[in-house]
């Protein structure tokens, strides 16, 4: 696509800029159908109905919810730090969209092709935690700051664990970048990383407890780093009110939103590339192909997205000892195994 | 102007004024905010000279790690306790003779340095296979002493918090 773009055009600033939007476009469509989706699949699990009436299901809810916020006062509390205030939702969504940069969707685009894709991302989204740790400074209030410290303790502690469950995926395809693990992982079912990639089948066989640890590890770390339930301690709403964003209104608690509903998009994303096979069709060559790799790449990102909204329904709250008890005595020490068993297998 | 000189700019021009906030600034939390600025802009321009592994672990170590643990501090001494935390200007002359000599190397520096223009250069496909080869080969001796040393530092900080806890 970028060369397509770059015959058509030049090379130029519009260039850039076309394709740096994609990315956007799918994340503001992706929000309004999540917004819906999470208070449906809610309803439907407590045997309610949700939104009935604007459209069918209730199916314009969320453009109503968006023209409302849009019509909202954009109130800034007399006692915050105004500057830091105004530029803290801006630069929770800056972290979160520049994880899309290198966020493969389909095998002709994807935002910027570069060697460190995965790496890349995990860093980049650390600007996240700086910015919800501005927000609740800036909010100068007590519930604000305390949802912001255990935020940020959570998501720097959780780091850790994608770090780790993202080596044991690319220890076996062996690159970075996110398009050549998915082309590592062509070819069907099968050769997903998640039942050992393409290789013989002994190690395939050997691999396969480890890699399917490491990608349950790296789905649970990626809910957790997302701060949603059962690791919503930052947003528990019985004991902070809404945590970093409970002086936020309007637009500004919108971008919020809509930066928490990307980034779940982005670690499942990341989970689906690393270990489903990204945009490869699950068939082998069936439904294959450019196109058809946007949808299944979506799709299985997708399906991650559907599964943290089960889970936030579905489970209880952890205690702030029991969270960081589950990063540092169960998922870390399972990942050492992981990768030590991997290169193990990998070397012989 | 072509476009990567015009990036260029941008990021020094970020990095530049993040820093002189981050000097000038009365509050110590504008100051540590700015930081991440001034990272960035450094990120950038480590991009900009083809050191994307480099570009990218600043990214992580100093944003993801070490400012945050500055914000920590800052926010945990400042409001919480209710301290104002202000900078203020000591020491005039010492400091102006130690800003004076360090700008005379890094001024040295520039003068004397043989600067390469791109295609000069030589610019690896890959820069993180390369970099692990180096340290498992060539640098494996500091690389190992790096690590048992920073397994050291992170016992010994256990070790403290611990102790604290129990008293």
């Amino acid at each position: 696509m970028e060369e397509l773009l770059q015959s058509i055009i030049g090379e130029s600033w519009i260039l850039y800029v076309l394709l740096a939007a994609p990315p956007l476009v799918f994340i503001l469509v992706y929000a309004l159908v999540t917004v819906w989706t999470e208070m449906k699949v809610s309803a439907h699990m407590q045997d309610r109905l949700a939104y009935m009436y604007t459209g069918p299901h209730g199916i314009l809810q969320p453009v109503a919810d968006i023209l409302k916020l849009l019509q909202k006062e954009d109130t800034v509390p007399a006692a915050a730090d105004k500057p830091l205030f105004i530029m803290a939702p801006y630069l929770v969504f800056i972290g979160t969209y520049a994880g899309f940069a290198a966020l493969p969707f389909s095998s002709a685009y994807i935002g910027s092709d570069i060697n460190l894709g995965a790496f890349y991302i995990i860093a980049v989204s650390s600007i996240v935690v700086v910015g919800l740790l501005m927000a609740g400074w800036a909010s100068n209030n007590k519930w604000s700051i305390f949802g912001a410290m255990r935020s940020a303790a959570q998501i720097v502690s959780y780091e850790i664990p994608t770090a780790l469950a993202l080596l044991v995926a690319v220890m076996i395809t062996g690159s970075l970048n996110l398009q050549d693990v998915i082309r590592f992982q062509e070819g069907g079912i099968l050769n997903w990383v998640v039942f050992g990639g393409p290789l013989p089948v002994v190690q395939k066989l050997l691999l396969l407890p480890f890699t399917v640890t490491a990608f349950l590890i790296m789905f649970i770390a990626g809910v957790a780093e997302v701060n949603r339930t059962p690791f919503d301690l930052p947003e528990a709403e019985s004991e902070l009110v809404q945590g970093y964003n409970t002086e936020y209104s309007g637009m500004k608690f919108a971008i919020f939103y809509l930066a928490e509903y990307a980034n779940m998009y982005l670690v499942s994303g990341v989970a689906a590339c690393l270990f489903l096979g990204g945009w490869s069709s699950p068939f082998g060559d069936f439904m294959s192909g450019p196109l058809w790799g946007v949808f299944w790449i979506v799709a299985k990102g997708y399906f991650f997205v559907f599964l943290q909204i089960w889970i936030r329904w579905t489970l209880p709250r952890l205690r702030v000892d029991q969270l960081m008890y589950t990063s540092w005595k169960v998922l870390i020490p399972f990942l050492f195994v992981c990768l030590f068993g991997v290169g193990l297998i990998l070397v012989l | 102007m072509e476009l990567t000189t015009i990036v260029f700019y941008v990021f020094a021009a970020i990095t530049l004024i993040a820093g002189a906030i981050v000097v000038f600034s009365r509050s110590i939390v504008y100051s540590a905010f700015a930081l991440l600025f001034a990272f960035f802009g450094v990120a950038g321009l480590y991009v900009l000279l083809m050191a994307d592994f480099l570009a990218v672990t600043q990214l992580m170590i100093y944003v993801g790690a070490i400012l945050v643990l500055l914000i920590f501090g800052v926010m945990l001494t400042t409001r919480v306790i209710d301290v104002q935390m202000r900078t203020g200007t000591i020491h005039v002359l010492p400091a102006l003779l130690i800003v004076a000599a360090l700008a005379g190397v890094l001024v040295h520096v520039l003068v004397s340095t043989d600067w390469k223009v791109l295609p000069e250069l030589f610019t690896p496909e890959e820069t993180a296979p390369q970099i692990g080869t180096a340290l498992l080969t060539t640098y494996v001796l500091p690389f190992e002493v790096a690590s048992v040393i920073l397994l050291v530092a992170l016992i010994g900080a256990a070790m403290i918090a611990r102790r604290e806890r129990k008293v």
